[in-house]
């Protein structure tokens, strides 16, 4: 993240709930349906106090489970509106099936998804089960450390799903309580501001335009499923330098830089460590410790895993000896977490590739604290040393 | 006032010919009567199965009118959706036409009375302006005929077979019409394709009422139920007459049956029609059949007796 312009004066004090119903009011959607479910209940609840006073010209549809709150969504952006929902674990478990036929049918929604753990057992606490489970389902996927970046990233979100060649839904991420229900400094922009850079909605081919009828969500057999399938495929492909467009021309109105990923003092770096969302936080701390100790330990922290950004990863990691690879949902593969897999795939080209290691960690919002991610530098500056990489999957903060 | 036959004659196929139904199948008609209802614009959604299916192999369309279709179990939401879009961009002056648009989902009985019922009663709760149409077949008929909450008792279907210890379906038909009324809804019907001056006057009234309106469309299928294509209205009619599938209506809250047969036939008249029910003629399932009877009569009574309550001064 790059320096603030914007003096910390201009700053409010904002959850991260309240960083995405900010941005959310900002947008100003023409219709909005929801759910509740926590910790992302929240952001409805917010939203519709707004839409109670008069400050959003939203249609809200209060649904009666999250497969209508997705499919309302998806019928209104069918119809020709600007439409989003928000959920978390459950939620969007129940959505699974609309997922898949919001990004097929090429609705550019966009979703805040508040990560939670997926049950069971039943926890309401961070990990990232829901949205790793939802991996393939044709959504672009940006994670977000903080609340400010919540709510940059939902601003941007608007632009990149419904980006002319792109298309394609797309959810934020933030972690549940840690950021959705934590305090933070957050600077928004004004609403003209945001107003002008999403700008106004052109729906493609409407319901609502009655006169020029389309059928939307036809049945597709064996001689057109596929094209329309590698069409999605395409699309995707398109969506990185889109996003990179985009944040750039975000950065110009906020003068916060992103990127596919974020990488800290990771240019001369012989350890590191990649990680998705709040984790990067503690991570960097530690990354500062090591640092100033001597060590060359740097960090890399995931913000667009999908589509997933592997030729650039690659790029940026070549140079680093040994790399721990955290995940906060482990797949069940009995292979290591979502992330580790692809990662190392990305690494599987290079000439002189890394030494890779996972660890899963904080699931059901287990707490990460600073001596458990310098475990995972102690660990990978052992793999330095002697050359062997150990264990390949590990467990961070689990009793054993 | 339902336009007569001859102007109606004139009207734009809303559902075109071509579409891949069966001859002698119920849906398209049901469709076909319920868009001629109104002169206004409608936008549709569609819940998977025949209809659907039959109606929208990419990359042909029968469908004149702006369509939707996503899922199975989501229609009434997914209209909804549809029609919260509506009223938004109306109100904020995004779209001028003076037209008003009407919008209207159409399921089968699967996606209706048990997979879509919680989608359908949240939208009917929530009051959009929209009419959910049931084409009630009686089974899951794109899946291969297997029975749903909407099959009569004592129906052969794929997962209710008759076998040595089976004579079909077990349970009785759920009453949605019913369950669709005590959502306090400006509008509930029940008609049937062979009467279309009926169904169109309900259809009608759906579209104009004050907020959410259902209809239940009887919808024979020549495949699932047995029998000749030439013979769907008349066994549509032995249903009617025989207090089987009654024609009534809920308009806010009264209950009116619109046609009562001047003599009440015996339901064994209609279920002889169809080879479904054929194995309750044979010998040893008589008592199913007087099982089937009691059913009928006993909900025929009920009915007459909302009829009378709701129209108490
Ligand atoms: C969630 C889900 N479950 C099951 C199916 C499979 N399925 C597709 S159509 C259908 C039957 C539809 O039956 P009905 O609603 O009665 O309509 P009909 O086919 O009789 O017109 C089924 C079970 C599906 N598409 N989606």
């Amino acid at each position: 993240m790059a320096v603030n312009k914007q003096s910390a004066a201009e700053s409010q004090a904002m959850t991260g709930n309240e960083a995405l119903a900010e941005a959310m009011r900002q947008i100003n959607p023409d219709v909005v349906a929801a759910y509740p479910i926590t910790p992302a209940t929240e952001i409805v609840q917010i939203f519709s106090s707004f839409h109670a006073d008069g400050l959003v010209d939203t249609e809200l549809v209060l649904v009666e489970s999250e497969h209508s709150a997705m499919s309302a969504v998806i019928g209104a952006s069918a119809a020709g509106a600007r439409a989003m929902t928000a959920t978390s674990s459950q939620g969007l478990a129940l959505m699974h099936e609309m997922l898949y036929i919001a990004s097929g049918s090429r609705y550019p929604i966009v979703m805040p998804v508040v990560n939670r753990a997926l049950s069971a057992p039943l926890n309401i606490h961070c990990d990232h089960s829901d949205t790793m489970g939802s991996r393939d389902a044709g959504w672009v996927q940006i994670y977000s450390e903080n609340a400010q970046e919540g709510y940059d990233n939902v601003i941007q979100a608007i632009r990149i799903a419904e980006h002319n060649e792109v298309q394609v839904p797309v959810m934020v991420m933030i972690d549940g309580f840690i950021i959705s229900h934590g305090m933070e400094n957050v600077f928004t922009l004004d609403d003209q501001t945001v107003r002008s850079f999403i700008g106004p909605f052109k729906p493609r081919f409407p319901l609502l335009d009655v006169d020029n009828p389309v059928s939307v969500g036809p049945v597709d057999f064996t001689d057109f499923y596929f094209e329309h399938k590698r069409q999605h495929h395409e699309a995707m492909v398109k969506v990185k330098p889109v996003i990179l467009e985009i944040a750039e021309e975000y950065a110009k109105i906020s003068g916060r830089k992103y990127g596919l990923f974020e990488e800290y003092m990771l240019d001369d770096a012989e350890v590191a460590v990649v990680v998705i969302s709040s984790a990067a936080g503690t991570t960097r701390y530690v990354v500062d410790k090591l640092r100033r100790a001597g060590v060359k330990a740097g960090m890399l922290k995931l913000r667009v895993f999908r589509p997933f950004p592997a030729e650039e990863l690659a790029e940026a990691l070549q140079h680093v000896k040994a790399i721990a690879v955290m995940d906060r949902a482990d797949s069940l593969s009995a292979q290591g977490g979502p992330l580790f897999a692809e990662l190392r795939s990305a690494l599987f080209d290079l000439p002189k590739r890394p030494l890779t290691t996972n660890y899963i960690y904080g699931l059901g919002g287990r707490d990460v604290p600073v001596a458990d991610i310098e475990s995972v530098f102690n660990d990978l500056l052992t793999t330095v040393s002697t050359g062997v990489a150990g264990p390949k999957v590990r467990f961070l903060g689990v009793r054993e | 006032m339902v336009a007569s036959l001859k102007e109606l004659a004139t009207r734009e196929d809303r559902l075109t010919s071509g579409h891949r139904a069966c001859a002698g199948c119920g849906f398209p008609i049901v469709i076909k009567m319920v868009l001629m209802s109104t002169d206004d614009p409608v936008v549709v959604a569609n819940a998977t199965g025949c209809a659907e299916v039959c109606t929208s192999i990419y990359p042909y369309t029968a469908w004149n009118v702006p369509w939707i279709h996503s899922a199975f179990e989501n229609t009434a939401a997914s209209l909804s959706g549809v029609e919260s879009a509506y009223r938004s961009l109306k109100k904020q002056g995004k779209i001028k036409d003076d037209r008003p648009i009407r919008f209207v989902a159409f399921g089968g009985d699967g996606g209706t009375y048990d997979i879509g019922l919680q989608a359908l009663s949240g939208a009917m709760e929530r009051g959009h302006q929209l009419m959910y149409v049931c084409y009630d077949n009686g089974a899951y008929m794109n899946t291969g005929i297997q029975r749903s909450s909407a099959t009569p008792i004592g129906a052969n279907t794929t997962t209710s077979p008759t076998g040595k210890k089976s004579f079909g379906k077990v349970q009785p038909r759920k009453d949605l019409a019913a369950i669709m009324a005590a959502h306090n809804i400006p509008y509930v019907g029940q008609a049937s394709i062979h009467n279309h001056r009926d169904l169109m006057t309900k259809a009608e009234k759906g579209f104009k009422c004050d907020g959410p309106a259902f209809l239940n469309v009887f919808a024979p299928c020549r495949l699932g139920w047995g029998f000749d294509p030439k013979n769907i209205l008349d066994i549509c009619k032995l249903a009617v007459d025989s207090c089987m599938w009654p024609l009534f209506e809920v308009e806010n809250g009264v209950w009116k049956v619109n046609y009562k047969p001047r003599t009440k036939i015996p339901v064994a008249d209609y279920l002889k029609t169809q080879t479904r029910f054929r194995h309750l003629f044979r010998p040893g399932n008589e008592e199913v059949l007087a099982q089937i009877q009691e059913d009928v009569d006993r909900r025929w009574e009920r009915l007459l007796e909302m009829e009378a309550i709701t129209n108490k001064k």
